[in-house]
């Protein structure tokens, strides 16, 4: 019994030591030889935000009406960009690593969860030009942000569950970034980051309640309850009185998580001869 | 698992797959059931059959075999990089693995963070390598380059640093590809050096090689992998001359040379003849020819002494006291070898075998016993050695 926990605790030793090291090495070269450096991991969806803001704010008065809109905005940007950074660099993440795996063998997780940690520090980063824009814009920002801490513990979650799935299904299947790619456009149409949910409440009330049972839409809404403003229309408003639907994005959640484990640690032990 | 056996192979197969036409695109995956299977066949490699062995704690285990024989296959199986598609290889303790040096060396970042980096594949904490940090530095003759990118290095300065870095490695278990002992005279002499300190030691080391010569200056015992079946296994002299056998069925065209000589075998084509000994007080001198028939390059000629009670007393070729090898033979030609020996013999006769061999590994001529002489003294030891020594007292108090 005893051997076992020594063996269990060098085991996953083993695995924070690399875990670690590949997440410094990401961070060091990540933008290595770029004259900005770590300022574009910034400007990236700073940009973004600017082009919204400027198109649908400013000319075609998305949230008129709706208080601190903007930031809003930008808190969306921000969280969305976060998931696509991770789940994009998830799928290649493995194929990516290929040479070191054929010349050692280290718990194959670790390459994917040191992506996931790498994204969260820059997520970290973003969310303080969200703080600033927060406190610029006059937010009333109140004890109820402490729940964007379980928030962005579920985003990384999901995010991660669907980084590993991809990252072991493109060992097998090689198109699978291009498709990954299309439903991210198409999840970034589909997900209330540049409107409001108001304006789709207007045609629909159905198709609110449909969109808010994405994961990335409740947590999106969610944060900007935590963050924003307490008037916005999140996931606990809706479905009374068969509240138990509500349950509906974490089961998404649960089960994507359990099967890409499954998946993952199933397809793990050949990655080496595969790739 | 026995506390005893450090690594316990058993039954191990291996098939790799390859599919002619692998579903590895959205397209064939809706494209492929509609084709008739005939179109479909993959074909299957078996890289390995039925390997079955135990390396003992301690143990220095050569794994030998010609090139495509399966050797590394079996190495990636036991470093858990590959998973045998039957049978089980278990090790026992904590192992590390050198396919190649320097792993997870990138080029953009410098020295220093390929140092942490590569360490902590390696299992060392960033803490640990603070520790060492110096020291690795200072092997590697590297302080002052240590904070350039990697990618300014010259490939035998990232050798150096990979190499020292390796030669950290905490392990019960070691597993050395034959690639590491690659690159100048210099670096191999190093290699061999920390060899003969895991030896002295006592670490397991696992280490493929189709390099005879290494494999017999290190390992205790070696299995001898052909066409991905397991051969044989035993005693390293044993393995290597089997090994050295594979190559006899590849140049049937060339005589064996030693029909019906117990002492003697090799594929042939270059000989060894007309051995003569001479001894004096101080020196022995050991005369003989090598004459070829055949057009071939780089021979390298050993020589082994025995003592009276059959005990190898040493075992030399050109290569490992720094001679040049015989660069070219071509049909007809004759060189005469003179070794040059300083008598610190004891009283006894001993044999002496003449070995010819080339760098791939293949023996032209393995002559044992190809002669002998006799030393008569009267100051003994009780070893097969005695160099030349006096010894005198004092009395001190």
């Amino acid at each position: 019994m005893n051997s076992i926990l020594v063996k269990l605790r060098q085991r996953y030793t083993y695995s924070l030591i690399i875990l670690k090291q590949l997440i410094i090495t990401d961070f060091k070269l990540r933008y290595k030889g770029s004259a900005l450096g770590y300022v574009w991991t910034l400007l990236k969806p700073l940009s973004l935000f600017a082009v919204m803001y400027v198109v649908f704010v400013h000319f075609l008065k998305f949230g008129a009406g709706i208080p601190h809109f903007e930031v809003q905005l930008l808190l969306g940007v921000v969280l969305w960009n976060y998931f696509s950074e991770v789940t994009m660099s998830g799928i290649t993440a493995i194929v990516g690593k290929g040479d070191l795996m054929r010349k050692l063998y280290f718990p194959r997780y670790v390459i994917v969860l040191a992506g996931s940690f790498s994204a969260l520090i820059n997520l970290a980063i973003n969310l303080l030009i969200v703080g600033v824009l927060i406190v610029i814009n006059g937010v009333d920002i109140g004890p109820r942000a402490i729940l964007i801490i379980p928030i962005i513990m579920e985003l990384f979650v999901f995010a991660l569950a669907l980084a590993f799935l991809l990252s072991a299904l493109y060992v097998k299947l090689r198109d699978l970034n291009y498709i990954w790619e299309l439903v991210l456009q198409v999840g970034f149409y589909a997900t209330p980051i540049f409107y409001p949910l108001s304006m789709v409440a207007k045609v629909s009330e159905d198709i609110v309640k449909i969109m808010m049972l994405n994961p990335i839409t409740q947590m999106i809404q969610d944060a900007r309850y935590a963050l924003i403003s307490a008037d916005v229309p999140t996931l606990w408003g809706l479905f009374s009185p068969h509240s138990y639907i509500r349950i509906v994005p974490f089961l998404i959640i649960g089960l994507l998580l359990w099967s890409s484990i499954v998946y993952f640690k199933r397809q793990s032990p050949s990655f080496a001869e595969e790739i | 698992m026995d506390n005893e056996i450090a690594v316990s192979i058993k039954n191990v197969s291996k098939d790799f797959k390859f599919s002619q036409n692998r579903v590895d695109s959205l397209k064939g995956l809706f494209v492929q059931p509609f084709q008739s299977t005939k179109n479909r066949k993959s074909e299957i490699q078996h890289a390995l059959q039925d390997i079955t062995f135990e390396v003992k704690r301690g143990e220095f285990f050569g794994i030998v075999g010609r090139n495509g024989s399966g050797k590394s296959t079996l190495l990636k199986i036991i470093a858990g990089i590959y998973q045998p598609t039957e049978g089980t290889a278990k090790v026992n303790g904590r192992l590390v693995p050198f396919i190649e040096l320097g792993v997870g060396f990138n080029p953009e970042l410098t020295g220093k963070e390929n140092v942490y980096l590569n360490g902590a594949l390696m299992g060392f904490s960033a803490k640990e390598i603070d520790a060492m940090y110096n020291d690795i530095v200072s092997f590697a003759e590297l302080e002052e380059f240590m904070d350039q990118k990697l990618k300014n290095y010259s490939s035998g300065m990232q050798v150096r640093l990979a190499f020292s870095v390796a030669t950290r490695a905490k392990a019960e278990v070691l597993l050395i590809d034959e690639v590491l002992a690659v690159g100048d005279a210099d670096f191999q002499r190093k290699c061999f050096d920390y060899f003969k300190k895991l030896k002295k030691n006592k670490t397991t080391v696992i280490f493929v090689s189709h390099d005879m010569n290494a494999v017999r200056e290190f390992c205790d015992r070696a299995i001898l992998i052909d066409n991905n079946k397991m051969v044989e296994i035993g005693r390293t002299d044993y393995i290597a001359r089997r090994y050295s056998e594979l190559f006899i069925e590849i140049d049937q065209s060339v005589a064996r040379t030693s029909k019906g000589d117990e002492n003697r075998w090799g594929i042939g084509g270059v000989t060894t003849d007309g051995v003569k000994i001479s001894t004096t007080k101080d020196r022995i001198k050991i005369n003989y020819t090598i004459n070829a028939d055949i057009r071939i390059d780089k021979i390298i000629y050993g020589l082994h002494i025995s003592g009276p009670d059959g005990q190898e007393i040493t075992a030399t070729n050109n290569t490992m006291i720094h001679q040049p090898p015989i660069e070219h033979l071509s049909p007809g030609m004759v060189y005469g070898v003179e070794w040059d020996i300083m008598n610190i013999f004891n009283d006894g006769t001993y044999a002496v075998s003449l070995t010819l061999v080339d760098g791939a590994g293949r023996v032209f001529d393995w002559y044992d016993s190809a002669g002998a002489f006799t030393i008569k003294r009267s100051d003994r030891s009780t070893t097969a050695v005695l160099p030349p020594m006096t010894v005198s007292t004092r009395l001190v108090r």
